[in-house]
């Protein structure tokens, strides 16, 4: 009995002298595996997946090698190439429009004036409803006969009847993008307004007092305070951007007659409603290159800017 | 001192904020407006900004035209709910580990993860589709909560692991002084601590998921009774005509219960956002 107590006390100081504690990386395992195993069944083998299925004739039936096949029709079509820099066309105009919009946004509602607290509220709804359902909103907007835009178009004499805005080739595009950009500015807009309320107040009044104006203020204190973030949202919004769906799908499925299909809606036309899946897997990876490549030459780009302003 | 604003200053301000305002809320005025107007008058040309015959009966009408407009809306909630659950589960621990410990391959995995927001669910589409029909998801909730999942596991992460990064450490290291395991520090330490972070991030993630369900349902779901709002919407675009009034009603009751929610809940995001703003 003494014997056993006895044992049992040695072994309990061996424990707590030498607490087994479970090694550093090892834990991280335990906490990432989960994380990573979801990620790499639904997200990487499917990638991988889709690179073999881009050298494939794939459809409903079966699949049948057929090397580069793909790939050498996408690069010899020319409504293709049209299609890359209507993408980026879309990608550059919209975001450019976010990030303006955003950082106009931003000083309004960061502005020492009552009822900004109402106003913050106020622009969150685009953001925060499904997409597709404001999307139902601006097909309203959109018509020609009934619509606001249209109606308002015409009472203030800019339109001389009425504009089905979905239904031209420009006009289409260009709805499209003010939509994107109605969904995407109260992001943009809450970020910046979020980082520019984290600029210390000292820097402000340090220059006030040295008789620092307003915009003087804006341009050497808050914008180089904001830049992180700037930066980064405007990488982010690009690639989400590049990338959306819903809109253009719900206004207009990329037409009339292509004049608003993105590569993502050449994509889903081409592997989703004609079940062409080889020559989809080659759009997708297409798309993958170009916006890694894409994102590269923007951290390149953004790292030599930065350097050579000296800020960090 | 500083921030004050002469008269005219105030004036241009307002002016600024009003359009900007109108800009962000004239869909939803116009949703109401078209809403209460009956069918037929609806598609009066030229447009009238006012008519006389406003009334809600869209509002109890739709719920005859798309009978299962109810089940949507829950539906959708309900989808967006279960992603932001499951994405937590796994964003949290894994921020952790990201915020704080040393691993080998840890900047690489980072960035693995991080990579992941190079692609939208549009782009892997046709293999989800193939992984979902393998696991015999297709036409379930799954089909539209798992893909949902995957593709906010990494903003979680690195929301999270930025908010965590700023928690003290003096903390959890007495509490592994003091002989805790790893695990319980990090549920009665960590997790207490980062509770606010948490809800912040939860609440982007619920957005997000709320917000992008669309592709996934009209791809990967059949199954009616288990579409979302957006999908559910479109049964008001029939055959014969187009009753505009009930789904602009439609759309505005369906996203009401998340509006109040959020109502509530914006402090936080606004509140967090901020603190994540801030440099130390």
């Amino acid at each position: 009995m003494s014997e056993l107590s006895e044992t049992q006390s040695v072994a309990t100081t061996i424990v707590r002298s030498k607490r087994t504690v479970l090694p550093e990386k090892w834990f991280a395992a335990v906490l990432i595996g989960p994380a990573l195993l979801f990620i790499l069944v639904i997200i990487a083998w499917p990638l991988v997946e889709t690179v073999r299925l881009s050298f494939m004739e794939a459809g409903l039936g079966g699949e049948k090698f057929v090397g580069f096949a793909n790939y050498e029709e996408l690069i010899e079509s020319k409504k293709f190439h049209k299609t890359i820099i209507r993408t980026f066309y879309w990608m550059f105009l919209s975001v450019g429009l976010k990030l303006i919009l955003g950082l106009i946004g931003a000083m309004l509602l960061n502005a020492a004036i009552p009822g900004r607290g109402l106003f913050r509220v106020l622009i969150m709804p685009p953001w925060v409803i499904p997409i597709a359902v404001g999307c139902v909103g601006w097909l309203w907007l959109y018509n020609g006969q009934f619509g606001v835009l249209s109606g308002a178009g015409q009472y203030l004499g800019v339109l001389d009847g009425p504009h089905e805005f979905l239904a031209y080739k420009k006009s289409a595009f260009y709805s499209a993008v003010v939509t994107d950009v109605w969904v995407g500015t109260p992001m943009v807009t809450l970020f910046l307004l979020a980082a520019m309320q984290g600029v210390s107040r000292d820097l402000y009044e340090a220059a006030w007092v040295d008789g620092a104006g307003r915009w003087y203020r804006f341009r050497r204190i808050t914008i180089p305070q904001i830049m992180p973030v700037l930066v980064t949202m405007a990488l982010y919004s690009a690639i989400f951007t590049f990338n959306s769906f819903d809109i253009i799908w719900i206004l207009t499925q990329g037409g009339p007659r292509g004049a608003s299909t993105t590569l993502i809606i050449d994509t889903y036309k081409v592997a989703i409603g004609n079940y062409k899946f080889g020559e989809g897997a080659a759009r997708v990876i297409v798309i993958v290159i170009l916006l890694g490549a894409f994102a590269a030459v923007y951290m390149v780009l953004l790292n030599k800017l930065l350097r050579r302003y000296g800020s960090k | 001192m500083m921030d004050r604003y002469t008269k005219l200053q105030v004036v241009g301000l307002y002016a600024a904020i009003a359009v900007f305002m109108l800009f962000m809320l004239l869909p939803f005025v116009e949703m109401f407006m078209a809403s209460l107007r009956p069918l037929e008058h609806l598609f009066r040309s030229p447009y009238q900004f006012w008519s006389e015959d406003f009334s809600f009966d869209a509002y109890s009408k739709m719920w005859e035209t798309v009978p299962l407009l109810g089940r949507y809306i829950f539906n959708s909630i309900f989808i967006a709910t279960s992603v932001t659950f499951f994405t937590m589960l796994f964003v949290v621990p894994a921020a952790y580990a990201y915020a704080r410990l040393e691993f080998p391959f840890k900047g690489p995995s980072l960035a693995g993860f991080l990579a992941v927001n190079m692609f939208a669910g549009a782009v892997l589409l046709i293999p989800l589709y193939r992984v979902l029909r393998a696991m015999g998801l297709l036409n379930t909730y799954w089909s539209m909560i798992v893909p949902g999942v995957a593709f906010l596991i990494p903003t979680g992460i690195w929301l999270l692991r930025s908010y965590l990064e700023k928690i003290p450490k003096e903390l959890e290291e007495a509490a592994f002084v003091d002989g805790a395991s790893r695990m319980y520090t990090l549920r009665r330490v960590v997790l207490p601590l980062a509770t606010p972070g948490m809800i912040v991030v939860g609440v982007t993630v619920f957005i997000s998921a709320y917000s992008q369900q669309f592709i996934f349902a009209i791809t990967f779901n059949q199954t009616r009774e288990l579409q979302p709002l957006p999908a559910g919407l479109y049964e008001f675009i029939g055959y014969q005509s187009v009753t505009w009034n009930e789904m602009m009603a439609a759309a505005l009751v369906g996203v009401l219960p998340v509006m109040v929610i959020f109502l509530f809940l914006q402090k936080y995001l606004v509140a967090g956002l901020t603190a994540g703003a801030v440099k130390e």
